[in-house]
């Protein structure tokens, strides 16, 4: 398997992982699906690039992963979460491995990728409360010349804060919106599956020894 | 004829609303893309892709939507259309039922895109009691 097949089916077991928690902190401001949802997406894409050549590309991969999360996911996540892979994956097409500058060329598409697709900004309790600050915080290393294992650190360490200011916002895009203030106090489901997701790949990169 | 793709996340309600507007509309394509591949609550832009492409007929297709995820993934699915059957695929910002049966009676007059369009959308306005 290749490596970047195996960084995502880590980052594809984390979700599952936490199924149940992600799946508790929507009950509390959503309809109860994020971690059902993202975890039969995630199950769907791990089955899907487990049986993929080893000689396909990052940016083909994550294609793959893009339209099987679009196709099984059922939940906003699944366009969202989709549309920004799907954004990633074209600076890293005909790529095996990913350096820094390209790396964060990604993060930005995908970014941008989810702002176009779900119309939301940065504290509007979203998944973009944990992936902008990430986004900043990463190239900041980049711009420091960190490693991009060090960039990664700081990324995760920056969508952790996200997830926390999340509680102290009310939501206005998506389902919780229709709670408005009830929602301050509860942290975002969207907010921490992209923060599970950033922190298995620093996870992944560690347990490879590429500290 | 401007066919219509009804998204909702329940696929017994697209299918639902797809029945009505059609007993209205019989020369009509409507074509119904609710839940999820697995048969589950949910939408599917893959479903929604397919969908448009059966409804087309070369006149272009509205779209129909309850809400939240039917939006994302009909806009995803507009995004995987070549350019020109893109530029001839609306999304309606109307209610799904009452929108869906007055755009399909108006598709049947022959009527093209840009009003079948309006008439889902003056849907909103249409009064119960």
């Amino acid at each position: 398997m290749s490596k970047h097949v195996a960084a995502i089916i880590a980052i594809a077991q984390a979700i599952i992982k936490n199924k149940e928690y992600l799946t508790e902190l929507d009950r509390e401001i959503g309809d109860a699906d994020h971690g059902i949802n993202m975890a039969k997406g995630f199950e769907a894409v791990i089955s899907k690039i487990s049986s993929l050549d080893e000689d396909k590309d990052i940016g083909f991969v994550l294609k793959t992963v893009a339209m099987t999360l679009i196709s099984s996911v059922g939940g906003a996540s699944g366009p969202l979460y989709g549309t920004a892979i799907l954004r990633a994956a074209v600076p890293a097409a005909g790529k095996f491995e990913i350096d820094s500058l390209t790396a964060q060329a990604m993060w930005e598409a995908a970014v941008t990728g989810i702002k176009d697709r779900g119309k939301a900004s940065r504290g509007e309790k979203t998944m973009l409360d944990a992936l902008e600050p990430a986004l900043e915080a990463f190239s900041e290393g980049v711009k420091a010349d960190k490693t991009i294992f060090d960039c990664l650190k700081l990324a995760s360490t920056a969508a952790q804060n996200g997830v926390e200011y999340t509680k102290s916002i009310a939501a206005s895009k998506g389902r919780a919106s229709y709670l408005g203030e009830r929602s301050i106090g509860h942290q975002d489901p969207g907010a921490t599956s992209s923060f599970i997701m950033i922190t298995a790949l620093l996870d992944f990169f560690r347990s490879q020894g590429s500290v | 004829m401007v066919g219509i793709v009804i998204v909702s996340h329940s696929s017994k309600v697209a299918d639902g609303i797809r029945d009505i507007a059609q007993q209205m509309a019989k020369n009509v394509n409507i074509i119904a893309a609710g839940g999820t591949n697995d048969g589950e609550i949910g939408t599917d832009a893959l479903k929604i892709q397919e969908a448009i492409l059966k409804a087309n007929t070369g006149n272009g297709v509205l779209i129909m939507v309850d809400l939240g995820s039917a939006v994302l993934s009909a806009e995803t699915a507009l995004e995987f259309l070549d350019e020109e059957l893109r530029h001839n695929v609306c999304i309606a910002d109307a209610p799904i039922v009452e929108g869906a049966i007055v755009a399909a009676v108006q598709a049947s007059t022959g009527a093209v895109l840009k009003d079948v369009l309006k008439t889902a959308v003056g849907a909103y306005t249409l009064r119960k009691v």
